[in-house]
Formats: C-alpha cells, sequence, structure tokens
C-alpha cells in the first residue's frame, strides 16, 4: 500500500514539473504575443522610428537584420558544407580529424559575447572594416558555422551508402559521386539546417553589439561598410537606452513580437521539412 | 583532367576543414591578444581575488571575484529551477504521456529553445520584474532572483530535450525486466531508468551550465549590474558577460579597461571550455 502512495505522490510531482514548465512558457509567449498585438499595424512595419525613438516603426531594423543574416549564411553555408563533406567522405581516422572535431565543438560551445569581441578585435580593429554589415554578418558567418557543419554532417550521413557505392560501380570519381549523389540525396536535409541556422543568426543580439548594430539609423543601410539597426537590438537598445520608457515600452514589444514570429516561422518551416522527410524516408 | 578536379575538390573541403581550425584559433588569438597586455600592469592575483571593480575610476582598479561571483550565483540559480522542472517534465513526457503527446512535445521544445534571447530579457524586465519588486516589496525587481528564474526559463528546454533524449535510449527491455520484478512505475523511474540515463541527465545539466554562464543579453538586462559579492537572493548582481556588454562601448582603444574587458573573456573562455570539455570526456566514457 505504502509503495502505491509514493509512486502516486512522485507521479504527481512530475505532472506538477510539466504543468509548471509549460504555464511559464505559455506565460513568457502570451504575454509578448498581447502587449506586442497592441502596436502591430502596416504602418509599424514599414515605416522607420521617429520622434526619439518614441514613435514610428521598425522597417530600417528589419532590412538591417535581413542583411546581416543573409550575408552570414551565404559566407558560413558552403565552408560549413564542404567542411561536413571533408568529414564524411574524405576523412580518414586520423589526427586531423579528431582536431577538427574538437574545434568544432569547441566552436559550438563559444559563448555569442566572445564572438562579439572576436569580431570586433578581428573585423573591426585589426582588419580595419570599422562597425559595419560586413563586420557584424562575418561574426555571425563564424558563430554559426559550427551549426551548419553539424548539420550537414548529420544530413550527409542519413544517405545510405549504397547510393555511394552504385554510384562508384558506375565509374564516377568520388568527387562525381560526392556532388552528383551524395549532396543532391541529402539536400533536403541539409536545406533544414540552413533555415534553422537562419533563425538562429537573425536573433542574435551579443555578436553585433559591437560589429555592426546602431541605436539609430535614418537610412537603409547602402553598402557594406555602413553601420546598421538590427532587430534584437533595437528591442534592447529600446529597453535600456531610451529616455522614454512609457512610449519605448510597447514598441520594444511590438519588435520583440515580430522577432518571434520571424524566428519561430523560419525553424517550423525547418522542423516540418524534417518531420516529412523522416517520414518518407523508409531505407 | 578528370584527376586535377578530384584533387582539387578535395583540397577546397580540406581547406574549409581547416578554416574551423583557423576559425577557433582566431577567436583564441584574439582575446588573448587584447586581454594578456592587462596583466603588465595588474597582477593575475589581484585580477582574479579583487573584490573591487572599479575600471573607470582615477585609481582604476580590476579586481573580478564580484563578477565572477555574479556569474556562478545567476547559474545556479538558473539550474536549481531549471533541472527539477526539465528533468520532471522529461520523465512525464516519455514515460507517462501519451505516445502522441510526445509526438507534439519534442517540436514545440525544440521552437522553445530557438527564441532569441533578447526576447526572454525584454520578458524579465518588462513582465517579471515589475511583479517581483511588488511582491516581495523591493527597491528593485532587477537582480539575482528575477535573473535566475529567466535564465531558468530559457535552459528548460534544451535541459528537458537532452533528457528526453537519454531516457528514449534506454531499451524497452529494461523497463519491462522491472516491472516484471514487481516494481511499480515510479520505483521503475527513480530505481532502474534514472540511473541508466545518468550520463546523458549529466552532460544535459553541464551543456545548461555552459549555456547559462555564457548568456549575455539575459543578465545584461535582468540582473541589476551591480558588482557585488550577493548577500541574499535579492541581491543586484553584475556577471561577466553583462560587464563585458555594458562596458565595452566605453572602453577607449586599447586602454586598461578594454584590456581588463578581454581577459574577462579569457576567464570567461577557459571555464566553459573546460565544461564543454568534461561533458564530452562523460560522453565518451558512455
Amino acid at each position: 500500500m505504502n509503495r502505491d502512495v509514493y509512486a502516486k505522490i512522485g507521479i504527481s510531482a512530475l505532472y506538477a514539473a510539466v504543468v509548471c514548465s509549460v504555464g511559464f512558457l505559455i506565460l513568457f509567449i502570451t504575454s509578448i504575443f498581447l502587449k506586442g498585438a497592441g502596436v502591430l499595424s502596416f504602418e509599424f512595419i514599414f515605416s522607420g522610428p521617429r520622434s526619439a525613438m518614441t514613435e514610428g516603426g521598425i522597417w530600417p531594423a528589419l532590412v538591417g537584420t535581413f542583411w546581416l543574416s543573409l550575408l552570414a549564411v551565404m559566407v558560413s553555408v558552403p565552408i560549413g558544407i564542404l567542411c561536413a563533406v571533408w568529414l564524411f567522405a574524405y576523412a580518414k581516422s586520423s589526427r586531423l580529424v579528431s582536431i577538427i572535431k574538437i574545434c568544432v565543438n569547441t566552436l559550438a560551445g563559444v559563448p555569442s559575447i566572445i564572438y562579439g569581441l572576436f569580431g570586433m578585435a578581428i573585423f573591426v580593429n585589426m582588419l580595419g572594416l570599422d562597425v559595419s554589415l560586413i563586420s557584424g554578418a562575418l561574426t555571425l558567418a563564424v558563430l554559426s558555422l559550427p551549426i551548419v557543419i553539424n548539420a550537414s554532417y548529420e544530413a550527409l550521413s542519413s544517405v545510405s551508402q549504397d547510393y555511394m557505392e552504385a554510384s562508384y560501380a558506375l565509374g564516377a570519381s568520388k568527387r562525381q559521386s560526392i556532388l552528383r549523389v551524395l549532396i543532391p540525396t541529402a539536400l533536403p536535409g541539409i536545406l533544414t539546417s540552413v533555415i534553422l541556422v537562419t533563425g538562429r543568426v537573425a536573433g542574435e543580439t551579443a555578436p553585433i553589439m559591437f560589429t555592426a548594430a546602431t541605436f539609430f539609423n535614418r537610412q537603409l543601410p547602402k553598402s557594406l561598410s555602413d553601420e546598421v539597426m538590427a532587430l534584437p537590438y533595437h528591442i534592447f537598445a529600446l529597453m535600456t537606452e531610451g529616455t522614454h520608457a512609457a512610449k519605448q515600452g510597447p514598441i520594444a514589444y511590438g519588435s520583440a513580437l515580430i522577432l518571434l514570429l520571424l524566428v519561430l516561422s523560419i525553424s517550423s518551416v525547418s522542423l516540418i521539412i524534417r518531420y516529412r522527410l523522416r517520414k518518407k524516408r523508409q531505407w | 583532367m578528370k584527376k586535377l578536379l578530384d584533387t582539387l575538390f578535395y583540397l577546397l573541403t580540406l581547406i574549409c576543414a581547416v578554416g574551423t581550425m583557423i576559425a577557433l584559433a582566431g577567436i583564441i588569438f584574439s582575446i588573448f591578444y587584447e586581454g594578456l597586455p592587462l596583466f603588465k600592469t595588474v597582477s593575475w592575483r589581484s585580477f582574479l581575488f579583487g573584490t573591487a571593480w572599479y575600471p573607470t575610476h582615477a585609481n582604476a582598479e580590476f579586481g573580478i571575484a564580484t563578477l565572477i561571483a555574479g556569474s556562478f550565483s545567476v547559474t545556479l540559480g538558473a539550474l536549481i529551477i531549471a533541472i527539477p522542472l526539465g528533468l520532471g517534465s522529461a520523465i512525464y513526457i516519455s514515460e507517462i504521456a501519451p505516445p502522441r503527446f510526445r509526438e507534439i512535445c519534442k517540436p514545440v521544445i525544440e521552437l522553445l529553445a530557438g527564441i532569441p534571447s533578447v526576447v526572454y530579457g525584454l520578458f524579465g524586465m518588462a513582465f517579471l520584474a515589475p511583479l517581483i519588486r511588488q511582491l516581495f516589496h523591493l527597491e528593485s525587481g532587477l537582480n539575482l532572483f528575477t535573473a535566475s528564474i529567466i535564465l531558468g526559463l530559457m535552459v528548460l528546454p534544451i535541459i528537458s530535450s537532452m533528457c528526453e533524449d537519454a531516457l528514449s535510449c534506454i531499451p524497452k527491455a529494461i523497463r519491462e525486466a522491472s516491472f516484471a520484478l514487481g516494481a511499480n512505475k515510479w520505483e521503475t523511474i527513480t530505481r532502474v531508468l534514472i540511473p541508466a540515463a545518468k550520463t546523458g541527465v549529466i552532460g544535459a545539466v553541464l551543456m545548461g551550465f555552459g549555456r547559462a554562464l555564457g548568456e549575455t543579453m539575459v543578465v545584461l538586462m535582468v540582473a541589476g549590474g551591480s558588482a557585488q559579492i550577493p548577500s541574499s537572493i535579492f541581491s543586484s548582481v553584475r556577471p561577466i558577460t553583462a560587464a563585458i556588454s555594458a562596458e565595452m562601448g566605453e572602453t577607449v582603444f586599447r586602454d586598461l579597461h578594454y584590456q581588463s574587458l578581454f581577459a574577462l573573456a579569457i576567464v570567461l573562455f577557459i571555464v566553459t571550455f573546460a565544461f564543454s570539455l568534461l561533458s564530452e570526456l562523460i560522453g565518451k566514457k558512455k
């Protein structure tokens, strides 16, 4: 009898943990949605900030985040995929392989603020790129590299070895097999990782604080060497640097809602693709 | 021609692979190159153990003990909240809930893990902090307690997802063997499943620790920002990441303050590196 009572209590405690976690998260997300939805409008999205950030919208920040993410992904995705190809198809178990794997894992664990300092020291100061779109994009590219590598590696290793062997049997070289068989077969998986990384990069704040972001810029970025506004940094700046807290709070919530919707829709797309892939794949 | 292209392609992939080494080397080089010169002026002993962080005073002092205390106290607080909730919900999802619930939970948890940290920071600053201030009659709601809750909320999906993976890796036969011996569900969970998933759970905790320690935006916005050893759970603290991000904008290129912030980054890098190494070693043992 006693045992059953313990079991009841224990399982209720587990249930309580779920309710508590889910409740917490629902509270969090609904509060952002409810407070953000109030300021959302066509004008809020498509116009720039006005009157010392107390009115207007977030268009320059959206554009800045778009360019930062796009450029970062354009740099990190080709390098990351090729690195994964090397690790998967070429590397034999040597010391170099284990060193590179350690490097990738270490990079994945480096705190984002350290990427920010690295970008500032190397791109902004040493290479003289100044605080600019390109410095920020390169910093974000390095940050996203380990994520691209790990996800692409996983996509490549889900391709059946038979495909490669069939390709060799037809007389194709290793390069041809990789480019015509391995990568095309793994492409949906690789695409998922690209989308996932884009979402991750779009939401980063600390790495662009000292490399690309500016609190206020009336104009949209015209060249790679311009400072840009970015949505995550915009939220932070509105909350901490403004002087009109009462008016800037709602704008910050609105920006956060847009950022949240952006990131969540990007990552849901990638999750849906992955889910379909897993269902379809039967080898 | 074909041979040449084959070799060129191989070299291209090799260069990209070596690129990751260069990226890591670049990160290590940049923080050490900019941070180490500090120790020509300030001894490492007074840097690590000094409790006075006055980098902008005329007689500037660079003691980071209070910042280290800030980082560890917030991280500990976050884990105290996230481990029981994360592990508890992972067990519930994988062992008790119907399979359909689990199919829904898994992707939702993954989505939550991708929410930008600045959004958590906003929630902490604009929603939770005023609530905590009223509830406990404090002067300010931006403190260790609030920051721990938000940070805990943030690492909760990560810990829960990793624990769930560890539990679902345990073969079904082990559960059945336990039931066959007459154990009920709770006894199976506590005496069989948790011990079997131990390494995975420890890995999840270490991962959560690293994530919380390195997190910047939440602690910058919510922890309060006073460089002091916390005296209660409602103390205002200044974790390492918050100090770096808040102060870098005020520094002059390569002055002592600038160098000290890079030296802080060295400390942060070494600690997080040690933890990721530790979790990898534990993972390998398995």
